[in-house]
């Protein structure tokens, strides 16, 4: 299919292609890393991390229009807000849903699965009687449309980039809490042995609260900032959950490097294949390879040895 | 049984007419309803429909939860609106129409069981109802085990033709053939690239397209791609949008991934003012959640816009805002929506039953002159008689229709050569 173009041609594909490759790199770690503290770091399987995503993502909804009838002038400015309200009312919400359904389960890690199914179809419903069944467009400040003209024939997305400059943001952010924090030296210690933190003096319910709030708030910026490439309806969330999973599985639960490896990974095989194969060819192909792989390696690219 | 309820019923209304009788005066004012002499109840339901003296049963069946809610809610809204106004104008038969409303929660299983429960035990004397192909598969062995009637809205594949189903929207061929001529004619294109989601609506409509194309326009399809339900990423094809430089970029995708497809076209630099994109998914509907300024320049075709000139539409559109409030958009599927039951109105007049076997019988050649979209007329095959338009997206949300097409175009569910 090369055969009919011109070296100019085919080398800017290849820049753009790559580009394009990152984009999906930086989309597929920024919606797993809620995941995989949740995931990772406590054993939770959460499946509402959707919804806590498309929460993000009507807060930036609400945002935009609030500014665009109140504050026109900030209007340019105000994803920032969104995406920190993104991250509260996510956070928030998170910190909720520990309190009153997860610290109950902690004992029974397959049970938290079906409970957070059950509360994504809760929240999907609440969506709905609230905003509307229909998908709601979120106005972009204009800064974020469009492209970058690099060459004559090389043109990278801007909101693409945008995403990339936030995921390495929060990326970095959450790699310095919990290697370099208190914090996060709590929450390992509690996943270490959680009896001997407690007994050293961590409260370690608080500790979990905050995980989960954690990765949910996580979970409410990824969504934020996916408004700019995908859609914003009540059950828009399910678009991203079986990627979510993937990625968090194929890394190996408890290990950010592992998240972002297999981010890294999945992102590349199923850009490359879909730009020489189809759409549908590519996802059979990336998913028949992470299978064989997790077949001959079933903890995943990377593991943490814990005793348990 | 019937009977004795029906008689139970009369007594009732006469009883109300009774009381009634200190507000005479007023029923002159009141516009003419059921008074006009209503047929007996035995003569016009020989086969045991939810039929009364007064009442006639109809059930609604669609998403109203999950996935599908976000297209289905537009049906629902039409279909309740024309009843409203067919009661208001007097009923069916001089019978006013009572909704049974189930939900088929984007289910397609939940949609065979509830078009049973319609049919069984509601004994429901039409339904509106299915949108999705796949919840249509799934509820059509029960029509027709039951010998139900069901008023379906959505364009959709073709391939299909049930006694026991009348389609109110466009089978593939009508929405298809017409713009691919006038994209051939009006831009020149030589060369398309098609991108669907991947099931058997866009795969159908892309098969039939591909033969117009190739066979009768004589030019060239460059790519062909599908994308799982779902997918949001779709920057790859986009770039290879940008190596292979078609002449028209020709969609069916569904869903969030439409949203997500138009926004990244968008960032991407493609710029629809001088790329010509044609679509056979994205109504006014879909924009809602696509946003105008991501997709104005676009050309949809449907057979219905809600921008269409004419006083039927006008009246259509002030009654469906009055109802549903200002803002809500009307899409082309609502419209087709709207005419189940108006058609089956006139099925059941023409016959002079309710019975479906007769109202089937009488369907043929039933003409709607106050639709929205203008005209239809349902043909031998259950489909309906059409016109094709192709409108272009503008930032507000709204199309401006560019051509339509001179006639009527003949429903042709099983087209030779295409399969």
């Amino acid at each position: 299919m090369l055969g009919d173009y011109s070296l100019t041609d085919l080398s800017s594909i290849f820049v753009m292609q790559g580009f394009a490759g990152l984009i999906l790199f930086s989309v597929y770690t920024l919606m797993a890393l809620g995941l995989a503290i949740i995931f990772g770091q406590m054993g939770v399987i959460n499946m509402a991390h959707g919804e806590f995503m498309i929460l993000g993502a009507y807060m930036t909804y609400l945002c935009s229009g609030f500014f665009q009838t109140h504050l026109p002038a900030l209007f340019p400015a105000y994803f920032f807000v969104a995406m920190a309200l993104a991250f509260l009312a996510s956070g928030a919400l998170g910190m909720l849903v520990e309190w009153a359904l997860i610290r109950h389960l902690y004992k029974r890690p397959l049970d938290t699965l079906l409970a957070t199914w059950g509360l994504s179809l809760i929240l999907q419903q609440a969506y709905r009687t609230i905003f509307g069944p229909r998908e709601v467009g979120v106005e972009l400040p204009a800064w974020l449309i469009g492209s970058v003209q690099v060459t004559d024939t090389i043109e990278i997305p801007i909101n693409g980039m945008f995403v990339m400059a936030v995921t390495l943001l929060i990326t970095a952010g959450v790699a310095l809490l919990m290697y370099r924090s208190r914090f996060g030296a709590q929450v390992r210690a509690v996943v270490q042995n959680r009896p001997m933190a407690g007994a050293v003096g961590i409260d370690t319910e608080k500790v979990d609260r905050l995980t989960f709030g954690l990765g949910c708030g996580i979970a409410g910026i990824a969504g934020s900032a996916f408004t700019m490439v995908g859609s914003t309806g009540p059950t828009s969330g399910q678009l991203y959950i079986v990627d979510t999973f993937l990625i968090v599985v194929f890394g190996g639960a408890a290990s950010l490097l592992g998240t972002i490896a297999s981010a890294f990974s999945i992102s590349q095989t199923q850009s490359t294949l879909e730009f020489f194969l189809s759409g549908s060819t590519a996802k059979v192909i990336t998913l028949l390879s992470v299978v064989g792989i997790l077949m001959l390696r079933p903890q995943g690219l990377f593991t943490l040895k814990v005793r348990r | 049984m019937a009977e004795d309820k029906g008689n139970g019923l009369q007594s009732a209304l006469r009883r109300r007419l009774l009381m009634g009788l200190a507000g005479v005066p007023a029923i002159a004012l009141l516009p003419r309803t059921s008074f006009a002499a209503a047929p007996p109840t035995s003569a016009v339901n020989t086969t045991g429909l939810a039929v009364t003296d007064t009442e006639v049963t109809v059930g609604i069946l669609h998403s109203a939860t999950g996935t599908m809610a976000i297209s289905e809610t537009g049906s629902i809204q039409a279909e309740k609106l024309a009843i409203a106004q067919i009661n208001e104008a007097g009923g069916v038969l001089g019978r006013k129409i009572k909704v049974i409303q189930e939900d088929g929660a984007s289910d397609w299983p939940t949609f065979a069981e509830k078009a049973k429960k319609l049919l069984v035990n509601d004994h429901c004397a039409a339904v509106m109802g299915c949108w999705t192909s796949a919840s249509r598969k799934a509820a059509l062995p029960v029509f027709e085990q039951y010998n139900g009637l069901l008023y379906y809205p959505t364009f959709y594949e073709g391939l299909e033709q049930s006694k026991n189903v009348i389609y109110t929207g466009q089978e593939a061929t009508q929405q298809i053939l017409e713009s691919l001529n006038w994209v051939a004619k009006e831009k020149g294109a030589k060369t398309f690239f098609f991108i669907g989601s991947d099931y058997i609506w866009p795969r159908t409509s892309n098969k039939i397209a591909r033969k117009h194309i190739e066979n009768v326009l004589k030019t060239k399809v460059v790519g062909e791609e599908y994308f799982p339900l779902g997918h949001t990423q779709f920057n790859s094809v986009i770039n290879k949008l940008k190596l292979t430089k078609p002449d028209v970029i020709f969609t069916d995708v569904v869903g969030g991934s439409n949203v997500a497809f138009y926004k990244q076209l968008k960032a991407a630099g493609i710029d629809l003012s001088k790329q010509t994109l044609l679509t056979i998914s994205v109504t006014e509907d879909e924009i809602d959640g696509i946003g105008g300024d991501n997709i104005a320049g676009a050309y949809s075709c449907m057979k219905y816009f809600q921008s269409l000139k004419n006083p039927n539409n006008e009246k259509f559109v002030a009654a469906f805002h009055k109802m549903w409030g200002e803002k809500t958009v009307i899409g082309d599927v609502t419209q087709a929506a709207y005419l189940g039951p108006f058609l089956w109105k006139m099925a059941v007049e023409k016959a002079g039953s309710f019975d479906v076997d007769k109202v089937v019988a009488a369907s043929p050649g039933i003409e709607f002159k106050e639709a929205p979209e203008g005209y239809v007329k349902i043909h031998p095959n259950h489909h309906l008689w059409s016109k094709t338009r192709v409108a272009r997206a503008l930032p507000t949300g709204q199309f401006e229709v560019v051509y339509e097409s001179p006639d009527l175009i003949e429903p042709n569910p099983f087209p030779k050569g295409y399969q």
